[in-house]
Formats: structure tokens, C-alpha cells, sequence
């Protein structure tokens, strides 16, 4: 009978049930963690430096050894089966570690292998070629610069066509322009089904690509939500009113907005939760309607409105202070 | 099993091989070659049969035995300890494959290595001085045997070395004197019995003992001992081997 704690969601490609991990030096670096990933999306794992995001994903890969709990990868698990678990994942490490005295062509044609599949030079092209690396490819790894490495290692990560790809910090130490195409690539792969999972020190990364977002911090999950859902949810807008003439003190009739005035009485800011408390969107801007129509009929008149939202980033900060 | 993994680690390393032929196969083979000049040649000539066998002659298993030890375990020792360093072993840790498998693969290409250095190095013996085979098929096993076996020892310093120069102190402090005191210049008969008895913990006599006596079809020792010997280093081999990759000993924390 199949224990019931590592049974995957339907529609699951990854099923991570109570996994921990404690290292030899007594640092726990995974406390029970459970999730699922949905075929075909891109899930951001964000946590700060040390939070476990690298030991999380080097245990579904194979590279480190779980002290508790259970992974299935397309309903196999890692360690029991893990040649049908390892052959549907692709890992782009965090690390450079390319094998320097080997050509782009050979190194990629040597992943192909290493995962079962036999030689496909028309794969393997189109690969380089998607990845802007064709005209490298008779290239020692050594001569090519950073980001064209992290290229290699991409490729190297697709060379056996696996149908989960991990990317470990993918930006880290890329220029704009190649984080740009990675980003399209990456968009391109789960167009073809790939389902994608990054860890990123760039929320901006997260925000412009994630479907869902988890974040973990000391080695614990304490969130997985929709990345919209968690936006609206836990996200801030801030509304900013410019006044034609300054105000001495806020009118009592607007106190219970909680408005801040500043600029030498010139501005009125308004903050709130883009859902709060579970109000639904229009609630808030029945809210703001509010405030304008209340402004109107104070007579206090302004010049201009502007509007901000939180990132991503914001409420990163927030949730991982929260933690702490 | 993972058979195109195999091969692909396999041709890898043969390729890597290709791409440093002056350090892989060059090197070794004017190295020994000098062996047969200088002992074979010019001093040779002067030093009594042993055996029935011409000196130089006689001397010719054990230096290809030298080879094979030592070029077995470097070659297998620096493929798995180089992606180690660099961090590259995380793509084999992460794909499809076997203990077993990686092990083939390496070790495989090791072994293959030494004994084309071996048959080399035995061609060119034999311009230098007249050699017969007595039993070739035996020399071929022996050759294959001990290379495959060392080239696993050297695997497993591989994995054990955590630095470059751990990587050498076993090939150069602990077999080279054990091979050149091990019979590889002599013959045991000629030492006090004193030391013929010390030189019997010496595991390499076996070796170079049974690969002369497919030569010669003289030994120090029982062919059957050194053959047993041969196979008993090599299940001790295998059983550090598999207790490395269960345990995860220095690949996985």
C-alpha cells in the first residue's frame, strides 16, 4: 500500500513529501518540507542565501542524500527508481563547473550520453543554435566568457530532453542582454512542456516569469502561491495625492483612512492592501472613491494622482522579516 | 542498463587520452624504454642467465608490470578526482547511471590505456632484446587483470584524494618501490632467505612473478598464488568500491 504522505497531487511532476536534511555538521538545513510541482510550470523557489533552496534541489537531482521524507519525479521516486527519476531532469548548477578543456560540442554530447540517449548531432544543433552557441561549438569551454559558459551549461542541461529543468541562480553573473534571452528560452521551454524550476536572487526574475512561488527561509517552506494570487494578496498599493494648495493638518473627516501628509502640507499619501483582509479588489476601489469624493467635499482640490504598486521584492522582504 | 552512459564516459576519457598523447603515451614509453638500454643492453649483456633467461630478456615483465601499476592507477585516479575538483561531477552524480556503470566507464578507459601502454612498451622491448611468449593467453590475462584490477585501486584514490597531492602519494611512495622491490629486476632466489621472506608480503611479486611466468614459464612463486592474489586485491577493490558509492563516502554529503 502506497504510504499516503508521498502520494503526488494529481497533475504533479515533482511531489516533495516531508523532506529534511541535516549535513554531518549538525546544521539542518531542510525541515519537513512538502510541495508539489504542477506539470508545465515555471515555479520560483526564492529564499535568502543559506535558506536550503540549493540542498532542496541538489536531493531531487541526486546530489545529496535526504535524512527524512520522499521525492517522486514523474511518479518515481529518487532514490528507488532513480534512473526513470534522473533521466527526466535537467540541472543547470549554480556553479560554472564546465569541463574547460573540452569543446562546446563534445561536453554536450557527452550529457546526451551519460543520460541513456544515443547520439543525435541534428538535436544537439538545434540546441546550440537556440542557444546562440552554434558558431562556438569547435570552441575549448575555456576561451568563452562567463555567460557563454552558463550558455554551455544550459544546453549541456538540455542535451538529453528532459521534461523538468532546474535552473540553479540562472542570472548570476549574466549581462541584461543574456538574461533577456534566457528568459525567452526559458518561456520557450515551457511552451514545449517543459516544466521549469528556479531559484533566483532576482525577485524582477520571478515577477516577470513564475507562474507559482514558494519561498523558504532557515530550511522551512512557508509559502507556495500563485504568484497573481500572492501579489493581490499580500502586495500594498500606495496612492499619492498632490494638492493645489497645502493643507496645515489632515481634516478630522478623513482620519479613519490613515492618511500621511508631507511635502510642506503638499501631499496626502494613502496606503493600503490591494486585498485586505480578504476584501475583494472592488472594495478597495470603492475605498479610494471614497477618499476622492470625501476630498471633494472637504474642498480640498488636487493637482495629480499617482498610484504604486509593491514588487515582488517587497513582499519577499516582507514575508522572510515576517519569519524572522 | 545504462550502456550509452557507459560508452559515453568510456570515449570521453579515451579522448582526453588522444588530446595529451606526449603525457599519456609517449612519456611512459621512452621512460621504460631506457629501462631496456641501460639494463637490457648496456649492462645486461654483462649479468648471467637467470633461469635460462638473458638478463635483459628477464627483466622485461617486471618493467611492463612498472608501467602497468603505475600508469593504471594515475589514469584512474585523475578522471574521477578531476571532476571532483572542478565541480563537473555533479552532472554525473545527477544522470541515470549505475555505480557499476560509472565505475565500467572509467576504469574501463584506465585500463585500456595501460594495456596499450603495455603492448607498446613489449614491442619495443623486443627491439632491444630477443623475447619469446610462452603461454600468450596467460600474458594477456594477466595484462588485463592487473591492469583493470589497479586501474580500480586508483579509482578508489580518486575518490579518497582530496587534494593533488594525495592524488600521488600512493602511485610514487607506496607502488613504485613496491615494484622495483618486488622482483621486477631480479629474481627472489637471489636475495639472502632472510629477505626472500620479507619480500613475500610484497603483494607486486605476485603479479610480476605470474606475468614472467607467461613469458618464461619460470616463477618465484605458484602461478596459481599469483593469479589468486591477483583476483583476491581485486574483490578487495570492488568492495571498497561499492561501500564508496553507498555510503556516498566524499561524492554526496
Amino acid at each position: 500500500m502506497p504510504d499516503p504522505e508521498s502520494r503526488a497531487a494529481p497533475g504533479a511532476v515533482i511531489s516533495v513529501s516531508r523532506l529534511s536534511k541535516t549535513y554531518a555538521t549538525g546544521h539542518s538545513a531542510l525541515k519537513d518540507v512538502s510541495f508539489d510541482i504542477r506539470r508545465g510550470e515555471i515555479f520560483a523557489l526564492l529564499g535568502p542565501n543559506g535558506a536550503g533552496k540549493t540542498t532542496l534541489i541538489s536531493i531531487v537531482c541526486g546530489l545529496v542524500n535526504a535524512t527524512a521524507g520522499t521525492v517522486r519525479v514523474d511518479g518515481h521516486d529518487i532514490v528507488r527508481d532513480y534512473r526513470a527519476a534522473r533521466a527526466a531532469i535537467g540541472l543547470v548548477p549554480q556553479e560554472l563547473t564546465t569541463d574547460s578543456f573540452e569543446t562546446v560540442w563534445a561536453t554536450v554530447s557527452f550529457s546526451r550520453g551519460l543520460f541513456g540517449k544515443k547520439a543525435n548531432p541534428a538535436f544537439i544543433e538545434k540546441v546550440l543554435k537556440s542557444l546562440s552557441l552554434w558558431d562556438k561549438k569547435d570552441a575549448k569551454i575555456m576561451t568563452l566568457s562567463g555567460g557563454m559558459k552558463r550558455r554551455v551549461l544550459i544546453a549541456k542541461a538540455l542535451a538529453h530532453e528532459p521534461h523538468v529543468l532546474f535552473l540553479d541562480e540562472p542570472s548570476a553573473g549574466v549581462d541584461v542582454e543574456l538574461r533577456r534571452d534566457m528568459w525567452r528560452l526559458v518561456r520557450e521551454l515551457r511552451e514545449s512542456g517543459v516544466t521549469i524550476i528556479l531559484t533566483t536572487h532576482y525577485l524582477e526574475e520571478a515577477e516577470e516569469m513564475a507562474d507559482r512561488i514558494g519561498v523558504i527561509t532557515k530550511g522551512e517552506l512557508i509559502l507556495v502561491e500563485e504568484k497573481a494570487t500572492l501579489m493581490r494578496r499580500l502586495g500594498r498599493k500606495e496612492l499619492t495625492v498632490e494638492l493645489v494648495a497645502p493643507l496645515a493638518a489632515i481634516p478630522p473627516a478623513l482620519a479613519p483612512f490613515g492618511l500621511e501628509l508631507s511635502d510642506g502640507g503638499t501631499h496626502l499619501t494613502y496606503v493600503y492592501e490591494t486585498c485586505a483582509s480578504g476584501a475583494e479588489e472592488e472594495g478597495d476601489t470603492h475605498s479610494i472613491a471614497d477618499l476622492l469624493a470625501l476630498l471633494s467635499a472637504e474642498g480640498i482640490a488636487f493637482r495629480d494622482l499617482h498610484t504604486e504598486q509593491s514588487s515582488l521584492e517587497d513582499i519577499f522582504v516582507s514575508l522572510v522579516r515576517r519569519d524572522q | 542498463m545504462n550502456l550509452e552512459a557507459v560508452r559515453a564516459i568510456y570515449m570521453f576519457e579515451m579522448a582526453r587520452t588522444m588530446r595529451t598523447l606526449l603525457q599519456s603515451v609517449v612519456s611512459p614509453v621512452i621512460s621504460t624504454s631506457l629501462y631496456f638500454v641501460v639494463f637490457g643492453s648496456a649492462i645486461g649483456s654483462r649479468m648471467a642467465e637467470i633461469e635460462g633467461v638473458p638478463y635483459g630478456a628477464f627483466i622485461v615483465p617486471g618493467l611492463m608490470m612498472l608501467t602497468l601499476l603505475t600508469q593504471s592507477i594515475s589514469n584512474a585516479a585523475f578522471a574521477i578526482y578531476f571532476p571532483r575538483f572542478t565541480g563537473t561531477i555533479f552532472e554525473l552524480l545527477s544522470a541515470p547511471v549505475s555505480p557499476f556503470e560509472i565505475v565500467l566507464g572509467y576504469v574501463g578507459a584506465a585500463a585500456t590505456k595501460s594495456v596499450v601502454l603495455g603492448l607498446i612498451i613489449l614491442a619495443t622491448a623486443s627491439l632491444f632484446v630477443p623475447l619469446e611468449i610462452k603461454h600468450p593467453f596467460w600474458m594477456l590475462g594477466f595484462l588485463v587483470l592487473t591492469a583493470f584490477t589497479f586501474a580500480l585501486f586508483g579509482f578508489i584514490i580518486g575518490i579518497w584524494a582530496d587534494g593533488f597531492e594525495r592524488l600521488q602519494v600512493i602511485p610514487l611512495l607506496v607502488i613504485t618501490p613496491l615494484t622495483f622491490l618486488g622482483g621486477t629486476f631480479y629474481s627472489l632466489d637471489m636475495l639472502p632467505p632472510a629477505w626472500r621472506t620479507v619480500t613475500l608480503f610484497n603483494p607486486v611479486v605476485y603479479l610480476v612473478s605470474g606475468f614472467r611466468w607467461s613469458f618464461f614459464g619460470i616463477s618465484d612463486v605458484a602461478v596459481g598464488l599469483s593469479l589468486a592474489m591477483t583476483l583476491g586485491f581485486l574483490a578487495l577493490c570492488l568492495g571498497a568500491c561499492t561501500w564508496m558509492f553507498r555510503t556516498g563516502y566524499r561524492l554526496k554529503s
